[in-house]
């Protein structure tokens, strides 16, 4: 057992020994590094490292949650004490417990979270990648003449996991990435974009060159653009926008939102939702990506789980407290920081890539919206209303005509998840991954 | 108070000495200027959730950041742990930042003016777990008696006290202990077998739990969120298209957050990157808006004694009879572009570079009777109550979400219609108002705004406007 584990450990054996008749705590470390440039200069460095404990106790069927940044034998004890304390002011929940210690564990395999080489990244050359960014950025094209800079940024840290029903483990992870906002001007008009890349591995990035182009590209075609008029049309989301609306999709099948009734796809399992062509998969096996983890925040082994089949829904995603409260058996998808209550996060979810290229998706459409992105949009998940602010490309006979720009686009989730196509270009980016959408009608509003 | 009576001396006995030689250490390779920004921070946090009081969270964090500015060049590093050796090497780090010999700092320290906004008659450790607990179950009850349609319930109340400690290489030494507490209710509504809605409420401030007694309730928040639940039962599709919005007064203050606010900080318009860059002087509203941003209002939840730089926070004028007065500046921003500080220089932590920030950002009052503003409107959209906001800097747009609105038909309100986004152009939007209420009314202590991964609370408020021209993005074409 490493020295954090066995901290983990005792902080539990110590709550037990304080009264508490279940304990889980959760340490954290890590160290990270940032470093921007802007104009080609240095802009600003950072490194630091830091620790973190927390810790949750069950005093029969009361809760309370302790922090502290403090892992000195007094500070943990302090901590615990702590929760104990808070367990006296809370309301007994016959559903509160820790999960089943059948559905405890953690994935044998080697699921390539860490990567020893980003530690050993010389400063130098991480600055030297931004730099080559922004460079790149500008050199495609004379019309990007400023920038908000470029960034490389590093991490690596370690989180360890221990509770009263026998767990512990622990899991180091690593990531790294490039970013650049290149700023295009012509005409009176002014425009940003970005692209970034990122992986747990420094072989997983994209060249320097390649995200500076991007990132350019990306900035220019948005200058000069039109505002158009109020009107129903198709909407293809790059994959890029998709990701936003698949992230909504996940706040309607948390498990947290299902047994409050707060969700549209609450009371849905088993029901069709969505159009032949949409599965939805949630699989934190997947080695080397940003969703994958071998156990869950609360000790929980994690898997694969299919959400929705050729537009069936087949699954939500649950922790052990919202699978108690439905009846279900957890999915592995607890979610927390240190300490508190575990809500419910994604492992890597996303979209089952579809047969048809995004080329294909433009080329059927007369008129249309191709949208690159998505401002201070929000799905209502009680109702499934959509409403974003958005920009984009105009569509006309198959071919991204102009740019637009200062307009909204809505519908429904219900419907959406209905009337939609998929793209043939999935990539894993994050933990939620989806490839291009085609939505067959939506509001778009505009002059 | 000196030093010597301040939170870090007596908690963890650190002397002017020390804070001399950290500074000293982290110009040990030059650099024009450094800072050591100290941060103790205390939370408790209590939710209430189907009636049952099933969480209940405290903890401490603490730790010190410590910056270094070169020219243009920042360097950051920080520790969670107050040991000297720590520190001195978390100050050699950020050293790194500069390529020369060392800054010889000048020494003693001078204590910086700061404001007294928020004091408070108990502390949030010194009053007692069951009190809180007691707000939470309060809000829970209030919801489920507004309505019997109102059928699941969360709320949470939290606080937090902050003490920190900013020390600068320019001698300046200041000291702050910041309360904040916040509630926060969301309540869900259904009318038989109908669909859901969903109405949230909350508010607070640089308050302690007796502002909870004493000025807004559990019962105000609780019966808030529960009233817009029942609202929504009845709402219609949201319109889409361009069309006179009347905004009512308060919280959609986040209009000017958004519009005008982060279009307006330094760091971007030094840069050249906001669409406000080079327009000091220039017409960017009506000459019926003048938009403040304020750190000096009393307890409210954006306002700070000192920044997170040191330096006492202002109010400052961003647009005056709608021409563009001035930018929010940090240290950096306006050591770089010859200007003053305004006080705007924040951070979420002692593990993030400060930045240029709004406090409480508002309007000032017009001449307008609110009532006359909604009767001069013979189709448009009134929006009570908003949900987030963002904005594209560069662009200038910007979008909010209005979460309680309703149709406004020859001069009535009417029906009440479903949430849409409403989206603008920062420079252009403001000059579409053309009444202004007498109504200005502050938000009720809510705001959490983000800038490059970094929250800060923040406050916001406007009177009741009329805009004669904006996006409204809802599905009824």
């Amino acid at each position: 057992m490493s020295d954090l584990e066995s901290l983990a450990s005792d902080a539990v054996k110590r709550a037990l020994a304080a009264g508490a008749s279940d304990a889980e705590c959760t340490i954290m470390e890590g160290e990270e590094f940032s470093s921007s440039v802007r104009m080609r200069e240095v802009e600003s460095l950072k490194e630091a490292g830091s620790r973190g404990a927390g810790i949750r106790v069950l005093v029969g069927k009361r809760g309370g949650s302790s922090y502290t940044s403090d892992l000195s034998p007094e500070g943990i004890a302090t901590m615990v004490q702590g929760a104990i304390d808070l367990a006296q002011i809370t309301t007994e929940d016959p559903f509160a417990d820790l999960p089943d210690p059948a559905d405890l564990g953690s994935r044998p395999e080697d699921l390539q979270l860490y990567d020893p080489a980003i530690e050993e990244m010389e400063t130098e050359w991480k600055i030297a990648q931004a730099k080559r960014a922004e460079e790149a950025a500008f050199a495609a094209d004379p019309r990007i003449e400023n920038s908000e800079g470029a960034s490389f940024e590093s991490y690596t840290g370690r989180r360890v996991f221990a509770n009263s029903r026998g767990f512990v483990g622990s899991y180091r992870t690593s990531s790294c990435g490039l970013s650049v906002s290149p700023v295009a001007k012509h005409n009176g008009s002014m425009e940003r974009d970005y692209w970034y890349t990122s992986g747990r591995a420094a072989a997983k990035l994209e060249s320097a060159e390649e995200v500076g182009r991007r990132a350019a590209e990306r900035a220019v075609r948005r200058l000069n653009p039109r505002k158009i008029a109020t009107q129903k049309a198709p909407i293809i989301f790059e994959p890029r926008t998709a990701r936003a609306l698949l992230g909504d999709l996940f706040d309607a099948v948390n498990g947290g939102a299902i047994y409050r009734q707060a969700s549209y796809l609450a009371g849905k399992l088993g029901e069709k939702i969505a159009a032949d062509a949409l599965t939805v998969v949630d699989d934190a096996t997947m080695p080397g990506l940003f969703g994958t983890s071998p156990f869950d925040d609360e000790g929980v082994i994690c898997r694969r789980t299919v959400v929705i089949e050729k537009g069936e829904l087949k699954s939500y995603l649950l922790n052990s407290y919202s699978a108690r409260k439905l009846g279900l058996q957890t999915t592995g998808n607890a979610s927390r920081g240190i300490t508190g209550n575990a809500g419910v996060g994604p492992g890597n979810f996303y979209i089952e890539a579809g047969g048809r290229s995004p080329e294909e998706l433009l080329k059927g459409l007369k008129t249309g919206l191709y949208v690159t992105e998505l401002i201070g949009g929000e799905t209502n998940t009680v109702t499934g209303d959509y409403s974003s602010g958005a920009a984009g490309l105009w569509i006309e006979n198959g071919e991204l005509a102009y740019p637009v720009s200062e307009i909204t686009i809505a519908g429904n989730m219900k419907r959406m998840l209905l009337d939609l196509e998929i793209g043939s270009d999935l990539e894993f980016r994050g933990s939620i991954a989806s490839p291009t959408l085609l939505i067959g009608e939506m509001t778009i509003s505009g002059q | 108070m000196g030093l010597s009576q301040s939170f870090f001396a007596e908690r963890f006995g650190i002397t002017e000495r020390d804070l001399e030689s950290y500074l000293s250490e982290a110009l040990s390779a030059g650099g024009e200027y450094a800072d050591l920004y100290f941060e103790y921070l205390a939370t408790t946090s209590i939710g209430i959730d189907e009636g049952i009081v099933k969480s209940a969270t405290e903890g401490v964090s603490l730790g010190v950041g410590i910056r270094v500015i070169a020219g243009e060049r920042t360097g950051y590093a920080y520790s969670d742990d107050l040991s000297p050796e720590k520190i001195r090497k978390a100050a050699r780090v950020a050293a790194h930042i500069a390529r020369g010999p060392a800054t010889i700092l000048k020494t003693g320290f001078e204590e910086a003016r700061r404001h007294n906004l928020y004091p408070m008659l108990f502390a949030p450790h010194e009053t007692g777990l069951t009190e809180r607990v007691e707000l939470v179950k309060r809000a829970d009850h209030a919801a489920r008696a507004y309505d019997k349609r109102v059928f699941q319930v969360q709320a949470t109340y939290a606080d937090s006290l902050r003490d920190v400690l900013v020390a600068t290489s320019e001698g300046r030494l200041s000291f702050d202990r910041q309360p904040m507490a916040r509630m926060s209710v969301s309540a869900l509504a259904r009318q038989g077998d109908g669909a859901p809605q969903h109405g949230h409420s909350g508010g607070g401030g640089r308050v302690t739990l007796d502002f909870f007694e004493k000025e807004k309730t559990p019962e105000h928040f609780a019966r808030e969120a529960a009233r817009q639940a029942i609202v929504q039962l009845d709402a219609v599709d949201a319109p889409a298209g361009e069309m006179t919005v009347v905004l009512g007064p308060g919280w959609p203050g986040i209009l000017l957050h958004e519009a005008v606010g982060h279009g307006l900080e330094a760091d971007f318009n030094r840069k050249g990157v906001s669409a406000f860059t080079g327009r000091i002087g220039q017409q960017v509203a009506s000459p019926l808006c003048t938009v403040i941003d304020d750190g000096t209002i009393g307890s409210r939840r954006g306002s700070l004694n000192v920044d997170d730089e040191g330096m006492p926070t202002q109010k400052n004028v961003l647009i005056e009879n709608g021409i563009l007065r001035g930018y929010l500046q940090d240290k950096l921003s306006s050591r770089l572009t010859h200007n003053h500080s305004t006080g705007s220089g924040r951070r979420e932590s002692y593990q993030h570079i400060p930045m240029p920030r709004m406090t409480n950002t508002y309007m000032l009052a017009g001449e307008s009777d609110p009532e006359e503003i909604v009767k001069s409107v013979e189709k448009g959209l009134y929006c009570a109550t908003f949900g987030g906001g963002q904005v594209d800097i560069t662009s200038g747009n910007f979008v909010f979400s209005a979460t309680e609105s309703y149709l406004i038909e020859n001069g009535k309100l009417t029906r009440p219609v479903r949430g849409a986004s409403l989206i603008g152009n920062g420079p252009e939007a403001l000059k579409y108002v053309s009444m202004v209420g007498h109504d200005l009314q502050l938000d009720e202590g809510i705001g959490v705004c983000g800038k490059e991964g970094q929250s800060v609370p923040v406050g916001v408020g406007i009177p009741t406007v009329r805009i004669d021209r904006m996006t409204v993005g809802g599905t009824a074409a």
